[in-house]
């Protein structure tokens, strides 16, 4: 037996406590899906037959067709401002050292933490007080507030995994600080952009509390359904979209954590 | 290793730092004005859109609701009625009490998760965090409302159980509880529990380890005396991360909790929609951050007397 074996050694319980528990993580999501197929309005067991009606009848929906509009709308304007935020924001807290950094960080990630209905109660009182009529611009405000802590963190290990001699190397060759960006450190950042970009947009598709604040007559895809949850015989339908939208997130998260695979690992290598 | 090229760059005659105007200078010689610089876009922003709604509210807080109006007067009524009317109490005290069950439950659920892959994973490390981590990333509303379906009055468990034969009626108490609030929330923020204990338990030295046995540690004693303490600050970072956002939650006790599982973010929702009290909406938002931000302090301290105590 060589040195350290005994803690690599197998543990079966804890290896059968792992798959039981990501079976209980993912099963209760399933059942959306499951019962969205279901030939009756009821959810529950036994399951009647299966059947596509939920999701056509979903298809000739306006209100459906609107509410996500406005939320691809929403998405893809915060996923692409809170990643160029994002980008100098990262590059500055991996880069460089100055006074306050810390406490300075630890405000821009707090919105990870503090409860999302302080900062919607919050941004709704300064926007009333101001006059400012609430729209998708507001839910979009009150998202990039959200994402931008989420962009951060995750284009952050590809900035301290990166080399800055490289970026040196192409001011000392004469390239000004733009092409530089455009041409060394853009391309060793990309797989961080494009995972901020999709991670983003998720966390914006599918945010609800700052958008059931903020949001005025047009209503996102979330606060949509929300409105759905109060007439039983909508139940089906619910399900049908619910389950449109997670299949939608879990596809995007996917790529987006798995081009960005390597930031985690420290597998980051300059060629 | 950025300063000497940099003092390289400056003493070049050709150098762009010759030609430029101070705003230029500063950037090439200082390196903490090019990190502020570079974080002032989204630290501006920041500011603007928490600080100030922030201030907003606290102002707001010190004002009164007349009808659809509000009185400016400054005043801390609505501060003493807090502490005077029992249902905000009431409130304030089961949601502490709701959440900081669900932070224990997720943090002991997830300790040997993160243990595992930590420390028995060695190959496809990443497939399983990515596993652990995504249906975080993915609509929280739609995590609680699948819960709704499973623990529903003709839900998943009650439909199948009877089905099964194990009980004539459905069992009424899964759906509008506190139960059904502390499991949701121990479920929806699992993420938040595994990745800084993870992250903490990945660090430790492995041959700590190896020491403890070479003197004569068993495996349980090992995890107490190093395992355990050298992962207590992933341990401390995973309840925060629970406790604080779970404290003001809205959705789960909304879609979950019925009357009996209602929380503070329930009532400033209220507050804020039908009953139209902006400033008492304001009042109890302050409050429950307040008491958060305590809760944290205490909590930290405990923790870190605690560490030095075993270690």
């Amino acid at each position: 037996m060589s040195t350290g074996s005994y803690i690599r050694k197998r543990s079966r319980p804890l290896q059968v406590y792992a798959i039981i528990f990501i079976i209980v993580l993912y099963v209760p999501v399933l059942f959306i899906p499951l019962f969205s197929f279901n030939d009756s309005i009821y959810v529950r067991f036994p399951l009647e037959g299966f059947t596509l009606k939920w999701y056509v009848e979903l298809f000739q929906r306006d209100a459906v067709w609107n509410s996500l509009m406005n939320s691809v709308r929403v998405g893809v304007a915060v996923s692409v401002i809170s990643t160029l935020f994002g980008i100098f924001a990262a590059k500055a807290i991996a880069r460089y050292r100055f006074p306050g950094r810390g406490p300075l960080v630890g405000f821009i990630m707090l919105p990870l933490v503090v409860p999302l209905i302080i900062f919607g109660v919050a941004l709704l009182v300064l926007l009333s007080r101001l006059g400012i009529p609430l729209s998708l611009w507001t839910v979009g405000l009150g998202h990039l507030i959200v994402c931008m802590p989420f962009s951060i963190a995750t284009l952050l290990p590809r900035f301290e995994g990166f080399e800055p001699a490289l970026e040196e190397a192409s001011a000392d060759l004469g390239e000004n600080a733009l092409w530089t960006f455009w041409r060394v450190t853009l391309p060793m950042i990309f797989p961080g952009v494009v995972a901020s970009l999709m991670l983003t947009f998720t966390v914006s598709f599918d945010e609800f509390i700052m958008a059931f604040f903020l949001n005025g007559t047009q209503p996102t895809l979330p606060i949509y359904i929300w409105g759905q949850l109060r007439f039983p015989q909508e139940f089906p339908s619910v399900l049908a979209l619910s389950s449109f939208v997670i299949a939608a997130s879990f596809v995007i998260v996917f790529i987006g954590l798995w081009i960005n695979r390597g930031a985690h690992a420290g597998t980051i290598k300059v060629e | 290793m950025s300063d000497q090229s940099l003092s390289a760059s400056t003493s070049d005659p050709d150098s762009p730092a010759r030609r430029a105007g101070w705003f230029e200078r500063l950037i090439y010689r200082s390196e903490a004005a090019r990190g502020f610089s570079l974080l002032a876009p989204t630290l501006i922003f920041l500011l603007t859109v928490i600080l100030v709604p922030f201030a907003i509210l606290i102002i707001m807080s010190l004002w009164t609701a007349v009808g659809f109006d509000f009185d400016t007067t400054p005043t801390i009524k609505n501060y003493q009625q807090v502490f005077e009317r029992p249902i905000y109490l009431a409130l304030l005290g089961r949601s502490i009490y709701i959440s900081a069950i669900a932070t224990v439950a997720t943090v002991v659920l997830c300790y040997p998760m993160a243990y595992y892959v930590a420390f028995h994973v060695h190959r496809n490390k990443m497939m399983w965090i990515v596993l652990m981590t995504l249906p975080f990333w993915t609509s929280y509303l739609l995590r609680v409302f699948a819960w709704k379906v499973v623990l529903g009055y003709e839900g998943v468990i009650n439909s199948a159980l009877i089905n099964v034969g194990l009980i004539d009626e459905p069992l009424g108490f899964l759906l509008y509880s506190q139960e059904a609030v502390i499991i949701t929330l121990a479920h929806a923020w699992a993420a938040f529990a595994i990745l800084p204990i993870y992250v903490s338990l990945e660090k430790i030295d492995r041959s700590l380890l190896e020491a403890a046995t070479d003197l004569g540690d068993g495996p349980a004693m090992r995890f107490i005396r190093i395992t355990l303490p050298l992962s207590l600050p992933g341990v401390i970072a995973a309840s925060l991360l629970i406790f604080i956002p779970t404290t003001g939650d809205y959705i789960t006790p909304a879609l979950l909790g019925g009357p009996d599982g209602a929380m503070i973010g329930n009532l400033i929702q209220k507050m804020f929609g039908p009953i139209n009290n902006w400033p008492m909406g304001a009042t109890l938002s302050i409050v429950l951050m307040i008491i958060i931000a305590l809760i944290c302090l205490v909590y930290v301290f405990i923790m870190l007397l605690v560490r030095r105590k075993i270690s």
